[in-house]
């Protein structure tokens, strides 16, 4: 192979663990986010009780995050090729990738919020706040740093995940990792791809640090 | 003053926990009138924290009711007790400010809640930030601000509503003694100028001396006493009133065997030199055990414990004294004042 032809798969591999990590991290928020909110506002001494509700989401959850990865990914592929058409390559690890990362980031929110001290939540219902102005006035603004270093592990681990894509005729850096190194041996190739992962996983973090820091009023 | 702006009946509150039920509250009967300072007093424990909560029903009573301006807050609607709770301001020990807000953002909380358009809000918080003094620090973060700012801002934050009653639960406690006499003048005048109702739970004497109209005093969940504050410091009638108006100095008595006698300073003698007096119509020495008296709204209000000589005529004497002038006073016994702690 030549070297522009390896630099423009590596482009590739960038591009497509990108996207992967992006989409499936957007998807998995959009439901974690409001599960992990009734976690913590459902529960017994929450702001809006209903324990039933929150013992079955969480034994749901719990349920969800024991499967392991690889066999949850065989599980859900049936439902790729329903949803999007196909079974293979890298749009269709997207649902499986949704269907992991949800409940583990709804784990993730619930513990954010619960770092929140007690008194603020206090302060807000002695002012007359309803249950929904609470989530969105204090719930989740006040939790706003926290949130931001959960996401850096969140969309880390779902990056992490999207390299198994290449099992299942996937793209991405994890792809390439395995089909030269594992299958073909080439261990250059391999390493390339996992150096590329390692700085992908160091910048995401980096970012989420940081802008936790900026973001938290709390230090100054 | 004096028409009811709460009034609490037969209030309780029991906690059913795993360890089984703790009962918090029992047989609570208490009117707080409108624009008075009304204090709440007892040790760690005694069920201050949730009475004060069970007010604004943040707790919800397990018997009796609350009334807020003749209205039953266990017949309302959670939306009504949310609207009502708007009428009700409430400061907090750990202040509670927004940590991801500043100042203003913090005043301006409660106007979002209700929906106060954005302008109206931000003027009104910053004249209550003007009244608490602390209009240079809109732009600050709490943790920013010492303690005792934290809890100005706070304070402006329970006005910005416009409240009837302003709830302060150990709102000093973590302050100190300086700032603490601070935020108590702040407290009072805005009761003076607004005519705002507060209410102060404390576990500190001084609290309530400084600002309170009237105290209660709470003990194992029950009201030991209700009262004015100057009739409660002059003659406290509980044991557990006694015990945080005179303090432990009351149970590191040594006693001798002659009667002793409690002296009553309910204001009227303050200008008086009653005990040289005493002294010099007698013609006979006594020893003062004890004394605790303090100026309350100018009048001297307390009481001391004096020691009659052995001389059954000489004590006499002294009593006879006393009747004359007409001070109050009683026989201290010795059980009554030594307390078992
Ligand atoms: N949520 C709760 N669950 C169970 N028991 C509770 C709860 N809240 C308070 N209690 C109990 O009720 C009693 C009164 O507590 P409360 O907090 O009202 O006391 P307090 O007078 O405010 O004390 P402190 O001065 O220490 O704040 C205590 O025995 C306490 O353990
Ligand atoms: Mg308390």
């Amino acid at each position: 192979m030549t070297l522009s032809a390896t630099v423009d798969m590596l482009k590739t591999g960038i591009w497509e663990s990108f996207y992967m990590t992006a989409l499936s991290s957007l998807f998995a928020y959009v439901i974690g986010l409001p599960l992990g909110v009734v976690l913590v506002v459902t529960d017994t001494d929450g702001i809006y009780p209903i324990p039933w509700l929150q013992k079955i989401l969480g034994v749901v959850i719990n349920l969800l995050r024991s499967v392991p990865f690889l066999i949850l990914l065989f599980i859900a592929l049936p439902l790729s090729k329903y949803v999007i058409g196909t079974r293979i390559g890298s749009p269709a690890i997207i649902i499986p990738l949704t269907i992991a990362a949800a409940p583990y980031i709804a784990r993730v929110v619930e513990s954010s919020f619960r770092e929140l001290d007690a008194g603020v939540i206090e302060a807000a219902q002695s002012m007359g706040a309803s249950t929904w102005q609470i989530i969105w006035k204090v719930l989740l603004p006040e939790s706003r740093p926290s949130l931001l270093l959960g996401a850096a592990l969140a969309i880390t681990t779902i990056l992490s995940y999207s390299a198994m894509a290449g099992f299942t005729g996937g793209g991405g850096l994890g792809a390439i990792a395995i089909n030269y190194g594992y299958y073909r041996y080439e261990p250059f190739l391999m390493w390339v791809s996992v150096i590329l992962l390692v700085v992908m996983v160091q910048v995401i973090q980096e970012i989420g640090t940081r802008w936790s820091k900026k973001s938290d009023k709390r230090i100054r | 003053m004096g028409e009811s702006i709460i009034q609490i009946r037969n209030l309780g509150k029991e906690f059913k926990t795993a360890a089984g039920s703790v009962r918090a509250l029992q047989d609570i009967n208490l009117d707080i009138r409108q624009g008075e300072i009304f204090g709440i007093i007892g040790l760690s424990g005694a069920g201050k924290s949730t009475l004060v909560r069970c007010i604004n029903y943040l707790e919800i009573p397990t018997e009796g009711e609350v009334l807020f301006e003749g209205q039953s807050l266990s017949a309302m609607t959670p939306a009504q007790r949310r609207k009502t709770r708007q009428s009700m301001g409430m400061i907090f020990q750990q202040f509670n400010l927004l940590a991801q807000r500043n100042v203003i953002q913090n005043v301006c909380f409660p106007l979002e809640l209700t929906k106060t358009p954005k302008k109206e809000a931000r003027q009104r918080a910053m004249e209550l930030l003007r009244t608490v003094g602390l209009e240079e620090k809109a732009k600050s973060y709490p943790a920013q601000l010492s303690g005792g700012q934290k809890q100005r801002v706070a304070i402006a934050r329970a006005l910005a509503t416009n409240p009837k009653v302003i709830l302060c639960d150990e709102a000093t406690s973590a302050l100190d003694p300086n700032t603490t006499k601070q935020i108590l003048a702040l407290l009072k005048e805005i009761n003076r100028a607004m005519g705002v109702t507060v209410i102060v739970i404390t576990h500190e004497m001084s609290v309530i001396e400084a600002i309170c109209d009237r105290v209660a005093i709470i003990d194992q969940s029950r009201i030991a006493e209700v009262g004015e504050v100057s009739d409660i410091f002059s003659d406290p009638k509980s044991r557990i009133g006694r015990q945080l108006i005179l303090g432990d100095a009351v149970n590191q008595m040594k006693f001798g065997s002659s009667m002793q006698i409690r002296i009553i300073f309910d204001g009227r003698e303050s200008a008086e030199p009653i005990i040289s007096n005493l002294v010099l119509a007698c013609k006979v020495p006594v020893n003062i055990m004890y004394a605790a008296t303090r100026d309350i709204g100018g009048k001297a209000m307390g009481q001391m414990i004096i020691q009659l000589p052995e001389d059954e005529a000489d004590a006499n004497r002294v009593i006879n004294y006393l009747k004359t002038i007409k001070i109050p006073y009683e026989e201290v016994e010795k059980h009554d004042v030594i307390s078992h702690s």
